[in-house]
């Protein structure tokens, strides 16, 4: 009855050096290793993870993709992404029951019927997919939208990517691992980075409580622990660590048909394959590193929640959890080279992680293989918090996704 | 829900409280004479640490007052 | 069964019920479960995936099996209390939602303590009476309808129960909830407690965790068939609910525990099948006095039966049974401990994970530390809560221990699963997963018991993984060779389901985010208004006439505005009085442009950057008296502005004198607009002297209107058209609106024309032509950027992408076809641009409207070097169609500025 294969990976110890060392396990670690391998051919690589393979924000996100962002830079990258995502099942050879119902982005006010209409246009122009619904149209999509006039802020419109919707998680994450594992990336669990080797300005490995490990160029990968391991290094990130919290219901009967989210009332929601909802809450404000939040946080969410789905009033909550988002100033990610030579970044991704992830790694493999951005990178260097050339998408990010 | 000490105020909710990041970051003297590189290490740049961290918070929602203290981000302890 | 004496049921109280339609009759005091097992039923629903006969299996909150539909969509039957006429249905693993309307009103309690006491059983009951004893302001909280807990099942310690429930009842400072679940342990003892209808949040200087403990199961071949249930819940079904599950019982264990369970029922249990070569001796021959066989060192290899067990099958030997009870160990309830940040540790001796270090104030007591026996609970539990109420300020002597036998527990044998078909070995009932499928995720690689939590989804069930939890943990670690279990999944949030309607509670509805009026709101609703939601503010959007649609009311306001005279309720904008003498200086600090020097009875527009540059706010600002000024913000922004103000000012300029009041509401504002405003002026205010020598441009005066109110008048514009703002106190607001409009001379006016007549004036509004991107040179506003004095930002228009060419500028934009009007939010390009995507958009228009005084229509944009594509066509291609337009200046309508004196 198991979704998965019999073989997953091996459990290595690590050698001496390697190529590449991918510092973070998570799903962009594991997908960067796997592009290094397939599209590189760079396979001299570990992969180095502190607990197990995919356990941070990978196993705590809430599975949305999409790639409806408003910037151009974004709608490339994320775009790109959402390509990738179609074929991955079958690339990967592991059903990651990638599953395009459609995501709608509601609008409550007149200033969100502006913005929402802005960026369907832009999506259209840059090539994703995106269609204007009025309130009876958002209805027929999706019937238990409360869409009466008389609430609080009622639904004025959305947004629909129909191509946009979930996948499962876990098995992403392990569809990559299983991949870069057979083409020789060793996986190394248990493995904390404790330092860096460095000769002059350049790193030459990494420390970890498993012995020095030494490395061609290393890239980080680790979300929300991005600052704490960058500043091993002597660098310091434009990210802050915060708490984002998600919680799954019971296991229902079919209810809900695609994914919903609203910025003005603070909901994303989903049905999960097996049939629990699953929804996000908001960022708590505070930084930390605790993978736990606020209970306010959570109970604000379920009241947005009824607003939007008075159906949900009797469901229950099963399980909350948090996970660490490595938020930037301008809600985009970072991806490129850092001020230490052969020290490579990418983390930033904040509440937007999961979606991105095929793209995150195809760009980060090619930074790491060759040097250099790729085309769909460029822009979210580091080098922008200097020039001022931010891609804000705190429009798109309003709600943590 | 964190337990916050206000100093004028006393233990109070967190919710009654705006988060301020990092405390100790003041404003440039001379901004003009800053480089592109210092002004954006000021405007975006903060330390992120994994433990003790002097933070700003404000009790928004009683007496206003900005204040400081240190938490630990792991534990979610407050030092002092 | 329905034994004919004994439990703690009301035999005289016959409840009648349904399951899956089948009516029964339970008593009062029964829970569903114990009331279908009176009735003979047993076995539920089958199997969520596998399809499996199953049975109730626990008495409680670790039932896996037992999932019923009520109103809720899932439930266990374990847990709900019996009513008359409760309508069950058995669940296959998924609820339904329907959409029934709730008609329970939920709420919230603050609760603030000095010792919180979690769990009722005895070491909780004791703990609650030494700390309420003290004085000490004490909340119990257990789950369960009536306090004991494991009493109740053991039918212990009955009579000192009662007194205690009395005493505790009796104890002023003393709260006692029952059916209330703590659910949630967060930071600095913040405990979230879960009743049917109320939520409380409980902040306790002092937590003592009394949460006992749990069953473990036993993993054999076929050890899902219904009959094989804990055995701590076959003794619980019989001593409290007399409810007898089976006539001819089998027990097996690995410990202690289970022989209670035997010897309350001896008489229907034949034998005690014990993993240890040595059970403790005295109750080996307790047993054989009971006529009980004990078969040491043994274990059940496989239940037999089909549709419900039949026996079991231990070596050699198959023993016939109709309920096996079932004791793999017990596990201590750490889970609030651990959501505490509380450490575990793994025991060897008692085969368990138990409670290792706090890290909040707290204690953790009884069961769920791991003491079993009864004295050594009631001895935790005194001693807890007397040191818990010492810690916080109370005193008083630990109470005398009803119960000092000395009971000793001697040590589990655990048994992880046994030789034999894996794949019939079940080790989480409720999602099906059995020994078979934990091999296959170890044999894949896996190692981390989240990584086979994940893979095989053991544990991620209704239940959480109370029963198949450290049952997994022991199957990994065997499989794997490793010495003792690895450690656990991590325990969260919330301990048991807690419904979404609970968590919402009263926020919902109206209550959901309170609606701001302003206090001529009535007057708007009486004339018809249309409303728009602005931040929590109701505004009115516009005023259409019968058979009039939005555009026509629209251009009607705002011809009047034009030509003759209208009003708008302005009292929404954000309103900050700033005083103090350094008030000035800090304005210059903050805005753009410079304040320090503005005479006083003057006004000036001011615009607010964050640090980084981009447009914030904007508004009026009034200089009141030297040391003092009203600053207006945008609706949306009054709290941020306040907040920005109050952040600057403490934190990098303390040494400032200048201090900020949130006046918002404490001013009604009407904006009296058109060429005909001083008339209205003249009846409404006929002491201000309001012609053009007296009364200049940006400029105000305090007066008293003809009814005597005491108003600010302030001549400013937002709309090009003379105009006159009447500030009166906010409590004035709806008698001056009143006689303003009793003079029948204006047009009222909402936010749509507001918009209109300030667009074709070029005059942006933050948050709808800016977006936290835009500069004010962007805006064409470098006249408002101060070159002189330093302020918030100003560093960063030297930036490399502030000083870029092409920067997205405002413009206005003229369509082609003066009928089309272009929809707010159209992307821009140029003239022949491929329409292949991706297409190079020039930007995109952020208002559009019809013009009255135009007689067309018009927007304005954020356009690519847009000033330098004055003249120029672009085109906004939309799904149906493309719209020509003109890039023009972004002002309209008298560029002279001749209009504003009327």
């Amino acid at each position: 009855m198991s979704e998965h294969p019999d073989r997953l990976w091996r459990n290595p110890e690590p050698r001496a050096g390697y190529d590449v060392v991918i510092v973070g396990g998570g799903g962009h670690g594991l997908a960067t290793a796997y592009y290094l391998a397939a599209n590189h051919g760079i396979r001299n690589v570990a992969v180095l993870e502190k607990g197990w393979l995919a356990g941070g924000n990978m196993a705590r996100n809430t599975t949305i993709i999409r790639s409806n962002y408003l910037w151009d830079e974004s709608a490339a990258i994320y775009e790109h992404a959402l390509k990738l995502w179609e074929g991955l099942s079958a690339e990967l050879d592991y059903d990651i029951l990638f599953s395009q119902r459609g995501v709608l982005n509601l609008a409550h006010t007149l200033q969100d019927v502006r913005e929402g209409s802005r960026r369907v246009n832009a999506n259209r122009l840059n090539g994703v997919d995106a269609e204007w619904l009025d309130p009876d149209e958002v209805r027929k999509f999706c019937p238990i939208v409360n869409t009466s006039p008389d609430v609080r802020y009622p639904v004025l419109g959305a947004t629909l990517q129909p191509r946009a919707g979930i996948a499962k998680h876990d098995h992403v994450a392990w569809a990559f691992a299983r991949r870069a594992d057979e083409l020789g990336v060793d996986l190394i669990q248990g493995c904390e980075v404790t330092g860096f080797r460095k000769h002059g300005n350049k790193v030459i490995g990494v420390e970890t409580n498993l012995g020095p490990i030494m490395a061609g160029r290393v890239g980080l990968a680790a979300a929300g622990h991005s600052s704490v391991l960058a500043s091993l290094a002597g660098v310091r990130l434009p990210v802050q660590s915060h708490p984002l919290q998600a919680l799954v219901s019971e296991l229902l009967e079919p209810v809900h048909p695609c994914v919903v989210m609203s910025n003005h009332v603070h909901v994303y929601v989903s049905q999960a394959h097996k049939g629990e909802l699953v929804m996000g809450a908001g960022i708590d404000p505070y930084n930390s590193y605790a993978q736990r939040g606020s209970v306010h946080v959570i109970e604000q969410q379920m009241a947005a929640a009824l607003e939007l789905f008075p159906i949900f009033a009797r469901a229950h909550v099963l399980r909350t959890w948090g996970g660490i988002v490595d938020v930037t100033p301008d809600a985009s990610p970072v991806i490129g080279p850092t001020p230490v030579d052969n020290l490579f970044v990418n983390c930033g991704w904040g509440t937007g992680g999961f979606k991105a992830t095929p793209a995150s790694g195809w760009t980060y493999a090619h930074t790491l293989a060759t040097g250099k951005a790729h085309p769909l990178n460029e822009p979210f260097a580091l080098e922008r918090f200097t020039s001022g050339a931010l891609i804000d998408e705190h429009g798109a990010a309003a709600v943590a996704h | 829900m964190l337990l916050i000490p206000c100093p004028w105020c006393g233990d109070r909710d967190e919710t009654e409280f705006h988060y301020g990041g990092q405390a100790g970051v003041p404003y440039p003297e001379r901004p003009a004479e800053l480089t592109d590189e210092q002004w954006g290490e000021y405007l975006f740049v903060r330390d992120n640490p994994k433990g003790e961290f002097a933070e700003r918070w404000s009790h928004s929602a009683g007496c206003r007052r900005w204040f400081n203290l240190v938490r630990n981000t792991a534990t979610h302890e407050i030092v002092r | 069964m329905r034994l004919p004496e004994g439990g703690r049921i009301d035999r005289t109280k016959p409840l009648r019920f349904t399951v899956d339609g089948i009516e029964h009759t339970g008593c009062a005091g029964d829970t569903l479960a114990s009331a279908m097992i009176a009735n003979g039923l047993l076995t539920v629903a089958p199997s969520t995936y596998l399809g499996r006969p199953r049975g109730i299996f626990a008495a409680g909150v670790d039932e896996p099996n037992a999932l019923v539909q009520l109103d809720d969509p899932m439930q266990l039957a374990t847990t709900v209390e019996l009513v008359d006429g409760l309508a069950a249905t058995t669940l296959r693993g998924k609820g339904r939602l329907t959409d029934e309307p709730d008609a329970a009103r939920y709420d919230k309690r603050n609760a603030h303590c000095d010792v919180l006491v979690v769990g009722g059983g005895p070491a909780g009951v004791a703990a609650a009476l030494a700390a309420g004893r003290t004085g000490a302001r004490t909340i119990l909280a257990d789950e369960q309808r009536e306090l004991g807990g494991s009493l109740l099942t053991e039918n212990r310690l009955l009579d000192w129960l009662a007194d205690a429930v009395e005493e505790l009842d009796a104890l002023p400072e003393t709260r006692v909830l029952t059916g209330t679940t703590a659910f949630g342990y967060y930071d600095q003892n913040f405990v979230a407690c879960a009743s049917k209808t109320r939520l409380w949040h409980v902040r306790a200087k002092h937590v003592v965790l009394a949460t006992g403990a749990h069953e473990r199961p036993l993993v054999f071949v076929d050890n899902d068939l219904p009959g094989i249930m804990l055995a701590s819940a076959v003794r619980q079904y019989v001593n409290r609910y007399a409810a007898l599950p089976g006539e001819n019982i089998v027990v097996a264990t690995t410990n202690d525990g289970a022989y209670g369970t035997a010897f309350d029922l001896a008489g229907r249990v034949s034998t005690i099948v014990d993993s240890r070569s040595e059970p403790p001796a005295e109750l080996v021959n307790r047993a054989r006095e009971l006529g009980i066989e004990v078969l040491a060192g043994s274990t059940v290899r496989q239940a037999l039966g089909t549709q419900r067990i039949g026996g079991v099958r231990v070596g050699d030997r198959e023993i016939a049974c109709d309920v096996l009870a079932v004791s793999g160990g017990w596990n201590p309830a750490v889970h609030l401990f651990s959501q505490s940040q509380g450490k575990t540790r793994y025991d060897e001796r008692k085969a368990a994970f138990v409670p290792d270090k706090s890290v909040q104030a707290q204690h953790i007591v009884g069961a769920a530390n791991a003491v079993y026996d009864l004295t050594g609970c009631l001895d935790e539990g005194f001693s807890a809560g007397i040191e818990a109420a010492k810690m916080t300020g109370f005193d008083g002597e630990k109470p005398a221990a009803p119960y000092t036998a000395r009971e000793v527990i001697t040590d589990p044998h655990p048994v992880w699963f046994v030789d034999g078909p894996e794949g019939r070995q079940f080790v989480d009932l409720q999602r099906d997963v059995t020994v078979a499928d934990v091999r296959r995720a170890t044999g894949a690689g896996m190692r981390s018991v989240e990584h086979v939590k994940r893979y095989t989804t053991i544990g991620t069930a209704h239940d959480q993984g109370k029963t198949s939890g450290f049952a997994a943990i022991g199957v990994i670690a065997q499989l794997l060779g490793a010495e003792s279990p690895q450690g656990t999944t991590t325990y969260r949030p919330p301990y048991t389901p807690v419904s979404f309607a609970l968590l919402a509670g009263r926020d919902r509805g109206e209550l959901h985010d309170p609606v701001r009026k302003t206090p001529m709101h009535d007057w708007h609703v009486r004339n018809g208004a249309v409303f728009e939601n602005v931040g929590q503010w109701k505004r009115p959007w516009y005023y259409p006439q019968p058979g009039e649609d939005m555009k026509a009311a629209v251009l009607r306001e705002c011809r009047a505005a034009r030509t003759d005279v209208a009003v708008m309720d302005a009292s929404t904008l954000g309103k900050i009085d700033i005083q103090g003498p350094d008030a000035g200086e800090f304005l210059n600090r903050v805005y753009t442009n410079a304040f320090a020097k503005l005479k006083v009875g003057h006004c000036r527009y001011g615009l607010l950057c964050k640090a980084d540059g981009m447009v914030f706010d904007d508004g009026v600002v009034m200089r009141v008296a030297e040391d003092r000024f009203l600053a207006t913000t945008t609706t949306g922004n009054a709290a941020a502005v306040l907040d920005w103000f109050e952040e600057w000012a403490q934190t990098e300029w303390p040494d400032l004198e200048v201090w900020f009041t949130s006046v918002t509401e404490q001013w009604a504002t009407i904006a009296v607009v058109g060429p005909q405003a001083r008339v209205v002026l003249a009846i409404v205010a006929p002491d201000v002297d309001c012609s053009q020598d007296a009364f200049d441009f940006m400029t105000f005066k305090d007066a008293f209107l003809a009814d005597g109110t005491p108003a600010r008048i302030a001549r400013v514009s937002f709309s090009g058209e003379l105009a006159f703002e009447i500030n009166v106190d906010g409590r004035a607001g709806a008698r001056v609106w009143d006689a303003v409009m009793a003079t029948g001379l204006p047009t009222p006016y909402g936010t749509e024309t507001m918009h209109v007549l300030r667009a074709e004036k070029g005059y942006v509004i933050v948050g709808q032509d800016t977006d936290g991107t835009v500069t004010p040179q962007d805006l064409g506003m470098e006249w408002i950027v101060s070159p002189r004095k330093d302020f918030v930002g100003k560093r960063s228009y030297q930036r490399p992408d502030a000083t870029r060419p092409d920067r997205k500028q405002l413009v206005g934009l003229l369509p082609t076809d003066p009928d089309e009007l272009l929809p707010e939010g159209a992307q821009l390009i140029a003239p022949d641009t491929p329409l292949t995507p991706p297409v190079p958009m020039l930007g995109h228009v952020t208002s559009s409207y019809h013009s009255a005084a135009l007689e067309r229509t018009f927007a304005l944009a954020l356009v690519k070097g847009g000033r330098q594509l004055i003249g120029r066509t672009v085109l906004a291609p939309l799904r149906d169609r493309t719209i020509a337009a003109t890039i023009t200046e972004p002002i309209f309508y008298d560029p002279e500025g001749a209009r504003r004196d009327g």
